[in-house]
């Protein structure tokens, strides 16, 4: 499975692109094949505030709901409209669907996070169960 | 079929539309008597308040409406076609002469307000089934006004935090076993209480010591059902109550299982403080389709002052009465008394059975899960070695190998005749298969059930497909959940049709 | 045991093949300390017929042959046979909950069929699949509005049921919500004045109840005004059902909780009966309760289901919008039979029955006692204002097998000597002729103080 290089990863399955000062956030392919069919995302609106390692949503399955870790601090700028009305794009191509865009507070959060290369050794130890 | 059940034939069923598809102008199944009082000028007297529309409510006749309910009814599965396997859920006979005593006009009639001079037999049936459940649990005290098991555990733990608060301190946290029902680590939530994760040991029972360290001074209570969810009673129960008790925490337990229980061994004799009673699982009233149900919450004398309000007292002239004036009191958890038709249900019940009664069918329930676990040892992987008392717990190891899982094995029953057991609970058994006959199932449904369980492992192993594409002979095959879930279609609109 | 389908050799056939020597084995696992060695004290064993006479002379015990005027949330209306006999069929009184849809079309086309009736009687958009009774349905609501709106407090009128409002005070006591009660006037409707200095940025709704408990219709659309002016919601809650065949439906609230019980349920001292929420489709995330949704199959046939359930406890565990578990589906289908029965013309004319009914006993008790509230208009309940207490005044009623108004006073104390009538379709002008017959005689011969004062002077 490719995970785009120029992405960051959480252990939580989320992923982040950042330009060092603003940064576009999702969930991860395997994140959306755990899940199933997704029917519904809770976002938050534009103004909120996330902070690193804190919930900033939801996304729902039929049979399931799994909050979503802000990979790093902000300021949310923009939500992806597109999601409410079809959340299945997710499950479709979940590195193109955009949850949300914030200004970041730290930058240099971002930096520690898991390169694509860590995170796809990461979810191979982990899938291994 | 391949393997031929000798439980279900396939059927001529009959078809049927909403009712709304039925509906015609002029068609009635009413008729009011004469008024003998004088008409009103509605419009005079009501003004703008007036309705003018009643939009898209239906018109139809008598036979319309007797033919579309009971077409309806014939898709349904049900106790009285067959054994329900569900563990937990307690599905057994839910007596008919029950039905018959709760609409009796005297008590189907009574309105919740009318004086107590004229209700005397309705709180003589208050303090007697009152009365039964105290000593079937070992408890001194109770309230009959949750409405179902959920309510019950929210009363049972508003009653935990107003004992805190009397000693100074609500406390934060409940410790709640990781093999709870998800309802709760809701109630705690809702009663503003934070969650705390208990883990399970192997044999999937409390871990003690786990137990020991987890407890303190800002924990109020732990949350426990026993039998466990995994059908295992348990036996350090003494330890883990002294490790409550030995500072301050409570004891709550859910009483889903309580007929692995009844007549046996009694709650309030191993250390439980506050527990819930559901008495559409053990006292068998009816579950009707998803409700009413009814969730008392028995008490030690500890927290007798907090119970909601009113309660049951004996006046010294010995009339019944209800008591208003309980300063202590956590208030109300709903209007009127409680779900008093669900009363009557379980007290008949218990006037059917008596004590002799009450024992045997403990004795057959657990007698019935037993026979079901030695029945599918060796074709359905058993997670836990340890005794099962009222239900059993299997997991899909074994046909997993095929790609198959507990909810298509589950659908594929569903051609055999039977109604799917609980599937995929407990959380902390992964692929669970949960059974519970209860004692209502004779010998003869219980081997039609092992022979169909049997034949669909083997079915498994020849076809695994086939059971993956399961159910193949119900009305509608598997309906699109996501569908459903992504654009919700939740009333009929004229429009649309 | 009778309900038991075991011989003991049946027992004997099982032990054997289990392994075990007796019963007792399969106890094993339970400390002998704890073991319960005496038989439960409950009664005796009965046969059938014992049974029902128990029960029988609990009725007799009630008193038999009493018309009753009371209403306040629970309401005596007259229950088609049909109900039961269809109810009573096995395949809905003894199914589970609908969870495995294939086999249990028959409830869950029933409740689709009921969410869509309830929807369109109250005017909202959808309902969901019944909740406890309207006294939790209102809490539900309310826990509903402070979610969707992130405010915190809660107003809430004194004309709702005083034990809808004692059911709210124990839920938001614990989850930190402010409640501000407001008064009600002259006209028996919330004091809209009082109410508009009350609603503020903080408040998550307003909660009043039409009919209210004193049987008079709010002002709804001056309400939601005030409510929405300030960005709270209007929660509306319904304790008779029947309502809503002459009076319009709360359009403009976010939230309706309605009690369903007048649709077929019986009395039964107070359970069970049936809430219900209803609401707009954009806040259905938020709603609890059951719901089922309409989908279709692998072969595009039409089907229903359970849908929405990551609501639910048993996904989001705490998580969950509430912790409720259960709807009440057999008593829903009552009412959904019920509403089937009468139907877009039956339940106007049943409405306009109830409303000429207390319109006629309001006139006739009205000529001595003082009727309340006059200058609202009302539905099938009125409050009587007499110069007797109201608890010895029901003691000469009774006498004659009457069930007078609900005295007030203890949660209104000041309405003094108040008391609630309700009149159905089932309340016979003989009945309210008597009635009235009794009041007049009470109010020709007691005297309150004042006027002994005034005959003095």
């Amino acid at each position: 499975m490719a995970y785009p290089a120029d992405f960051k990863y959480t252990k939580e399955h989320e992923w982040i692109k950042s330009d060092g000062r603003t940064a576009t956030i999702g969930i991860t392919s395997y994140a959306q094949e755990s899940l199933g069919d997704i029917v519904f995302v809770d976002l938050p609106k534009p103004g909120a505030e996330i902070t690193a390692g804190k919930t900033f949503g939801s996304v729902e399955s039929v049979k399931a709901v799994s909050d979503l870790y802000a990979p790093a601090s902000g300021t949310v700028t923009d939500v992806n409209g597109d999601l409410a009305t079809s959340p299945e794009k997710i499950n479709k191509d979940a590195h193109s669907s955009w949850m949300i865009k914030v200004t970041l507070k730290n930058p240099a959060e971002v930096n520690s996070l898991l390169s694509a290369a860590d995170y796809e050794k990461f979810v191979a130890e982990e899938g291994g169960h | 079929m391949k393997h031929p059940t000798r439980k279900a034939t396939r059927h001529v069923n009959q078809n049927e539309g909403l009712i709304f598809e039925k509906s015609s102008p002029g068609k009635a199944a009413w008729k009011l008597p004469p008024l003998d009082v004088p008409e009103v000028d509605t419009a005079k007297l009501l003004g703008e308040a007036e309705r003018k529309d009643l939009g898209h409510m239906p018109e139809v006749s008598e036979i319309e409406i007797i033919r579309h309910f009971t077409r309806l009814s014939t898709w349904n599965y049900a106790i009285d076609l067959g054994m329900y396997p569900l563990g937990s859920c307690t599905m057994k006979y839910n007596p008919r002469v029950n039905e018959v005593v709760s609409r009796l006009e005297g008590l189907a009639n009574g309105h919740p307000y009318q004086p107590e001079k004229i209700s005397q037999g309705a709180l003589r049936i208050l303090k007697t089934l009152s009365d039964c459940l105290i000593d079937i649990t070992g408890m001194d005290a109770i309230t009959l006004q949750p409405a179902a098991g959920a309510h019950g555990e929210f009363t049972g733990l508003l009653l935990v935090r107003a004992y805190h608060e009397s000693k100074g301190s609500a406390r934060k946290k409940i410790l709640i076993p990781d093999s709870a029902h998800g309802t709760n680590p809701a109630t705690a939530a809702t009663v503003g209480y934070a969650v705390e994760n208990l883990k399970s040991d192997s044999r999937g029972m409390v871990d003690v010591a786990a137990l020991a360290s987890q407890m303190n001074e800002d924990v109020a209570a732990l949350m426990l059902t026993n039998p466990n969810t995994l059908g295992v009673f348990e036996q350090e129960i003494h330890k883990i109550a002294d490790i409550m008790h030995a500072k301050g925490g409570l004891l709550y337990m859910d009483g889903a299982n309580m007929n692995a229980l009844v007549g046996k061994v009694r709650p309030g004799d191993f250390g439980v403080d506050v527990m819930h009673l559901n008495l559409h699982k053990t006292f068998s009233t009816p579950h009707g389709g998803g409700g009413p149900g009814s969730g008392p919450v028995a008490v030690k004398k500890i927290l007798e002052p907090y119970l909601p309000t009113p309660v049951v007292i004996t006046r010294s002239d010995g009339t019944l009465a209800y008591e208003y004036n309980r300063p202590q009191s956590v208030g109300r958890v709903r209007a009127f008394y409680g779900n008093f038709g669900m009363f009557i249900r379980a007290l008949a019940y218990t006037l059917a059975n008596g004590p002799d009664g009450l024992r045997q069918t403990t004795e057959d329930a657990v007698l019935n899960a037993n026979y079901i676990r030695k029945g599918l040892e060796g074709v359905y992987d058993l997670p836990y070695s340890t005794p099962s008392m009222h239900e059993v717990i299997f997991s899909d190891k074994v046909q997993l190998k095929k790609g198959v899982r507990t909810m298509d094995i589950a659908k594929r029953l569903i051609d055999y005749g039977f109604h799917p057991y609980t599937t995929a609970f407990p959380l902390i058994v992964p692929g669970a298969l949960m059974i519970e006959p209860t004692e209502s199932e004779s010998k003869e449904e219980m081997d039609l059930f092992i022979e169909a369980m049997k034949s669909i492992a083997a079915e498994v192993e020849e076809d695994p497909e086939m059971v993956l594409a399961a159910p193949h002979t119900t009305r509608v095959s598997r309906l699109d959940e996501v569908a459903a879930a992504r654009k919700p279609i939740l009333r009929w609109k004229a429009e649309n049709n | 045991m009778r309900y038991l389908p075991k011989s003991s050799a049946d027992r004997e056939a099982i032990l054997k093949a289990i392994g075990a020597r007796s019963i007792d084995d399969l106890f094993a696992q339970i400390p002998a300390e704890y073991r319960l060695n005496r038989d439960l004290k409950v009664p005796r064993q009965m046969a059938e017929s014992e049974i029902v006479d128990w029960f029988r002379e609990r009725c007799r015990e009630n008193g038999d042959g009493y018309t009753s005027f009371l209403g306040a949330g629970a309401y005596f209306h007259y229950r088609p046979v049909i109900i039961d006999s269809l109810i009573s069929r096995g395949e809905f009184l003894t199914a589970y909950t609908p969870y495995q849809a294939e086999i249990s079309q028959g409830t869950l086309q029933s409740i689709f069929e009921f969410q869509t009736m309830i929807s369109e009687l109250t005017g909202m958009e959808v309902a969901n699949a019944s909740m406890y009774d309207g006294s939790t349905a209102s809490t539900e609501a309310v826990m509903m509005a402070i979610r969707l709106t992130g405010r915190r407090s809660v107003v809430v009128a004194r004309s709702v049921h005083p034990e809808y409002r004692e059911v709210l005070a124990t839920y938001a006591k614990h989850q930190d919500h402010p409640v501000t009660a407001i008064g009600f006037g002259e006209s028996g409707r919330i004091d809209l004045k009082e109410l508009e200095k009350s609603v503020t940025q903080e408040t998550a709704c307003v909660l009043i109840q039409s009919p209210n408990f004193f049987g008079t219709i709010e002002d709804v659309n001056a309400v939601a005004e005030i409510a929405h002016k300030h960005g709270a919601m209007l929660v509306v809650a319904i304790a008779e059902a029947v309502s809503l065949g002459i009076i319009e439906p709360p359009r403009h609230a976010d939230v309706v909780a309605m009690e369903a019980q007048s649709f077929g349920v019986p009395l039964g001292f107070g359970g069970p009966y049936c809430g219900v929420i209803a609401t707009r489709e954009k806040y259905v995330r938020q709603m609890p309760g059951r719901l089922v949704g309409q989908t279709t199959d692998r072969n595009g046939k039409r089907g229903f289901v359970l849908t929405l359930a990551t609501r639910e406890q048993h996904i989001r565990r705490e998580k969950a919008t509430s912790n409720i578990c259960t709807n009440q589906a057999l008593v829903a289908l009552m009412a959904n039979i019920f509403m089937t029965i009468y139907g877009k013309v039956g339940l106007k004319e049943l409405a306009k029955q109830n409303l000429a009914k207390a319109a006629y006993a309001a006139q006739q008790v009205g000529k001595r006692g003082k009727v309340l509230f006059s200058t609202g208009p009302r539905f099938n309940e009125f409050v009587l204002e007499t110069s007797e207490d109201p608890q010895s005044l029901n003691r000469k009623l009774l006498e004659q097998k009457i069930v007078g108004g609900l005295p007030l006073k203890k949660f209104y104390p000041e309405l003094g000597n108040s008391a609630l009538w309700c009149c159905t379709e089932l309340t016979t002008r003989a009945a309210i002729d008597e009635a009235a017959g009794v009041v007049a005689e009470s109010q020709s011969k007691v005297r309150t103080s004042e006027e002994v004062a005034e005959v003095v002077r």
